[in-house]
């Protein structure tokens, strides 16, 4: 029995817009509840120290307190975490960053709690700090953990890169460096948490992967998975962000709300969040590479440092999705990389849209630019004989057997972009004029999903009823990129069934099994299979049912237009709520759950090799800037973004998605940095720190590839994160060519243009 | 202190504490439209109508708006019944979290209202002080176009 997906690839309306267009949509902040406490957290007042006492009483007496908490009043493990179980949501013996509680207050209203946590009195012992990850690697650095410094060293390796360097006829050493920065959704973090009169501890919240904040709540709170209940809200944008800073506030929020048996409410102000969630790593990047004279790559020698902060977060995976794909998308034979996250008392740094790749991208696509220069080459040209191509193996030993499309993506971006008569015509017109034009690209290969990292699974329930509407439930989270819709679309071309005919189930991890987390760009190539089996199951059920009526084999039966129908004879039909009703009839389950696992992959961490991913996807992006060499002010006149995402199952959400993420990748290269000074965070709101605004993004042209893959849904691969790791590296190399500057830091800000150096902002006041 | 203000054609009468803001004032009226994103009035979330001009509401105290008439989204329409921005919002893939939307729909609905044919620069001067980390304002700049020229269409028409 087959569908008519002839909704796959087109764009319906977003099946969550009007809600967010009349403002009825409900997110964290708007809950409330009777007899509802609000709560405030006491933070560490130093980077780095030994809590040597804490005095709770004053604030305990204040009228309108309800409850105190510190790290003595935690009933389960003292510390959570998805790889290394060190984050404490409240700090018992140290504090390790000035996002760190030491208490946490519930009352009748903020302004009470508020006063309370000034009226608590703690007691440090001051200990040095380390503020700079290549400085806590050495030996004699301040210990922030136990175990030292080091949170993970990963590395890959081919070939020998002494053999690579002795092929080469030059070798080209640069180092670069990029910046801390927030992912600045515009919804700050919030729960509230209360009780079930069962018992069950809910937390609801701007949460996006409920399954992780379950795991850390139940564990720290001391209480099992099943009496822990996590509902996200219509959630303000996330990009990675909210994970482990929302198990924060829910671990805060849960614990006053056991002490009380009263709903708390825990809401970040947007100082709160600059201080306390974590960001994107900064990294320092040393790339040696050496080259023919006639432009081919021979081997690359690559060491980065990253900073992880007070916290481990996602330093393992993010640092080794860089080690894999450090080397870019190109053909090297010798490859010898290695990456080191490492402790500091900065605040912590974990998942942002791109996860360790828009870092490395600036570094690679500055290089290979920097590389054509040194060998009088275009940047195009150089690129395109170095590229993969089909069949090629990457830098971690794997043999691409999809179409690798960079090669394709730097053809039409190119060509789109007019790429051959801007690069000559612009350096010339630029002596005469005032302000300068330059023209730059950047190109990318990413591996999809989660990869080696680790299980790689989800699932999803159709449940179809007597009347012939159907619920759609899976584990995974909306935070604005549009799942719900594409899902929905899935089911709706399974079905044979106008979209709005489906409706999608909010997220609640009591709904369905833990599914993994919202992330790696998975939800369509893994979360859409998942959804498209359960789809398919129930359909056969539907035509199992109508089989006999309609005196055909289930074979060649359809689902089509609000009927089930004979393929090739629509006369013999019944109506797709008929079949529904004979189904349940005959005692049929129109209730299917299905489980999707990614296909295998390998990774070998002592060797430092293997199949990294089960598909990559391939991206360019090209950036038209105008430098106005007095004042220093780059413009961003037009973006070009080219992205292979398989097939485009809704593409206006892919433009979507690519406009998005050009945006954020224009603040990453431009404007944006969470400045810390000794561990104190300087840039303490969206006055200061600066993200794009609707003048400082150019025209976008969104070019959608496909190339379909066999391992996704009607071949749809993903699109969300690779949009966002381009266009910092596009805009370094159009600033190159505008004014002959090379730039090897982010941001590139209007300072380091024309003084060549940074400016220091005047002194705040510390926290 | 008591106030009275008119929100929404509805004219309400009101006790409001001396620090307070119109945001906080809006939001406990249950207008939850109204967004906090930063309360400096750097991000635009809790932008409103008032006496015609947009405003962040986190930077007015809500003393000061004795007298005065505030307009915020949940007046345009419904889901019913969308004013014709609101559907273009959702027509041009304008909406990812929405948590810009209702704040930008009003910063919008004040540039036409003065401006019924606004150039493309126009548009982006008229929403800068509203921070979209989603979209990358492109298919909101493309809502605010569409519905300019629907808005015009049906004034025609009447
Ligand atoms: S909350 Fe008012 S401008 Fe941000
Ligand atoms: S749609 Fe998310 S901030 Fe604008």
């Amino acid at each position: 029995m087959n569908s008519n997906p002839s909704i796959i690839g087109t764009s319906p309306k977003r099946v969550d817009a009007r809600e967010k267009v009349t403002g009825s949509a409900r997110y964290g902040q708007d809950l409330r509840m009777d007899g509802m406490l609000f709560a405030r957290v006491k933070h560490a007042e130093y980077p780095h120290a030994r809590i040597r006492s804490i005095k709770t009483a004053r604030a305990k007496r204040l009228k309108g307190v309800a409850a105190v908490v510190t790290a003595a009043d935690i009933p389960g493990n003292p510390a959570f975490g998805a790889i290394i179980i060190d984050n404490q949501p409240i700090a018992g013996d140290k504090v390790r960053y000035l996002g760190d509680a030491v208490a946490v207050v519930a009352a009748e209203t903020e302004a009470i709690a508020e006063r309370a946590v000034d009226l608590i009195e703690v007691k440090y012992e001051e200990l040095p700090g380390v503020f700079d990850p290549r400085e806590a690697l050495k030996p004699d650095a301040p210990r922030i953990h136990e175990k030292g410094n080091l949170i993970v060293h990963h590395k890959t390796r081919k070939g020998d890169v002494g053999v690579g360097f002795g092929e080469a006829d030059r070798i080209i050493e640069r180092s670069y460096s990029t910046q801390r920065v927030e992912h600045a959704y515009i919804e700050t973090e919030v729960v509230v948490a209360y009780l079930d009169p069962d018992g069950t501890l809910v937390i609801k919240g701007s949460h996006q992967n409920l399954f992780n904040i379950r795991s850390a709540v139940a564990g720290v709170l001391g209480l099992p998975l099943s009496k822990v209940r996590i509902i996200q809200a219509s959630l303000g944008g996330s990009f990675g962000g909210k994970d482990d800073c929302m198990a924060v506030l829910g671990c805060r929020a849960g614990l006053l709300s056991l002490k009380t048996a009263r709903p708390i409410m825990l809401s970040n102000s947007r100082e709160d969040s600059l201080v306390e969630s974590y960001k994107r790593h900064p990294y320092f990047l040393d790339y040696k590479v050496g080259v023919k004279d006639d432009g081919t790559i021979t081997a690359m020698e690559i060491n980065i440092v990253a900073d992880g902060g007070a916290y481990a977060s996602m330093t393992q995976f993010v640092t080794w999705r860089s080690v894999v794909h450090a080397t870019g998308p190109y053909r090297v034979p010798h490859v010898k990389t290695d990456i080191y996250g490492a402790y500091t008392n900065n605040t912590y740094t974990g998942a942002f849209r791109g996860f360790g790749s828009p870092q490395i991208t600036f570094a690679y696509e500055s290089l290979m630019d920097e590389i054509a220069g040194e060998l009088g080459m275009d940047p195009l040209q150089f690129r395109l004989k170095n590229v993969l191509r089909d069949n090629d193996v990457t830098a971690t030993g794997q043999k691409l057997d999809h179409t690798v499309s960079v090669g394709e993506a730097l053809e039409v971006t190119t060509r789109a972009a007019g790429w051959d008569e801007k690069r000559k015509k612009f350096p010339e017109e630029n002596a005469g004029r005032i302000m300068k034009r330059g023209i730059g690209l950047a190109c990318s290969y990413r591996g999809v999903a989660l990869g080696a990292e680790g299980v790689d699974a989800t699932g999803a329930i159709v449940r179809i009823h007597s009347d012939g509407s159907v619920d759609l439930t899976t584990g995974l989270s909306e935070m604005g990129q549009g799942l719900k819709t594409i899902f929905s679309q899935i089911v709706a071309a399974e079905l044979g069934l106008p979209i709005e005919k489906i409706q999608y189930r909010e997220t609640d991890t009591s709904t369905i099994t833990d599914g993994g987390p919202t992330v790696a760009s998975r939800s369509t190539i893994i979360g859409g299979s998942a959804v498209r089996k359960a789809a398919i199951a129930a359909r056969e059920k539907l035509g199992a049912a109508a089989a006999e009526k309609l005196g055909a084999p289930p074979a060649k039966i359809i689902a089509s237009d609000e009927k089930i129908m004979v393929k090739g004879d629509p006369v013999r039909a019944v109506s797709f709520r008929e079949a529904a009703t004979m189904a349940l009839d005959a005692g049929m389950n129109l209730s299917s759950f299905a489980w999707h696992v990614s296909p295998p992959i390998w990774w070998n961490e002592e060797e430092g090799r293997g199949d990294a991913y089960f598909t990559y996807v391939y991206g360019c992006q090209i950036a038209e800037v105008e430098v106005d060499p007095e004042t220093g002010r780059v413009n961003v006149l037009e973006v070009w973004a080219a992205h292979d995402v398989g097939k485009a199952i809704n593409p206006e959400t892919v433009r979507g998605q690519i406009c998005g993420g050009v945006a954020t990748a224009i603040g990453y290269g431009l404007l944006e940095e969470v400045e810390m000074v000794d561990g104190v965070t300087k840039t303490m709101n969206l006055d200061e720190y600066l993200i794009p605004t609707a003048m400082d993004v150019g025209k976008i042209h969104a070019i959608i590839l496909e190339n379909e893959d066999k391992y996704g849904p009607y071949g749809a691969k993903c699109v969300a994160e690779p949009t966002a790791e381009l266009c910092a590296a596009a805009i370094a190399n159009a600033v190159c060519h505008a004014t002959g500057k090379r730039i090897r830091d982010l941001p590139l800000n209007l300072e380091r243009i024309v003084l060549g150096h940074k400016l220091v902002k005047k002194k705040r006041r510390v926290r | 202190m008591e106030i009275i203000l008119t929100v929404n054609k509805q004219s309400r009468k009101v006790e409001v504490r001396p620090a307070e803001t119109l945001l906080d004032l809006l939001r406990r009226l249950g207008y939850k439209s109204v967004k906090y994103g930063c309360g400096e009035g750097a991000c635009g979330a809790c932008t409103v109508i008032m006496d015609g001009r947009p405003v962040n509401s986190c930077l007015i105290l809500a003393v000061t708006v004795d007298g005065r008439e505030v307009t915020t989204v949940e007046d345009l329409g419904t889901i019913q019944k969308p004013h014709l921005l609101q559907s273009a919002f959702v027509e041009s893939g304008a909406v990812q979290c929405g948590f810009c939307t209702p704040g930008m729909i009003m910063a919008a609905k004040a540039l036409l209202d003065r401006n019924p044919s606004p150039s493309e620069d126009e548009i982006k001067e008229a929403l800068d002080g509203n921070l979209c980390r989603c979209t990358g304002y492109v298919q909101i700049i493309e809502a605010v176009r569409l519905a300019a020229r629907r808005m015009k269409a049906e004034k025609k028409k009447n």
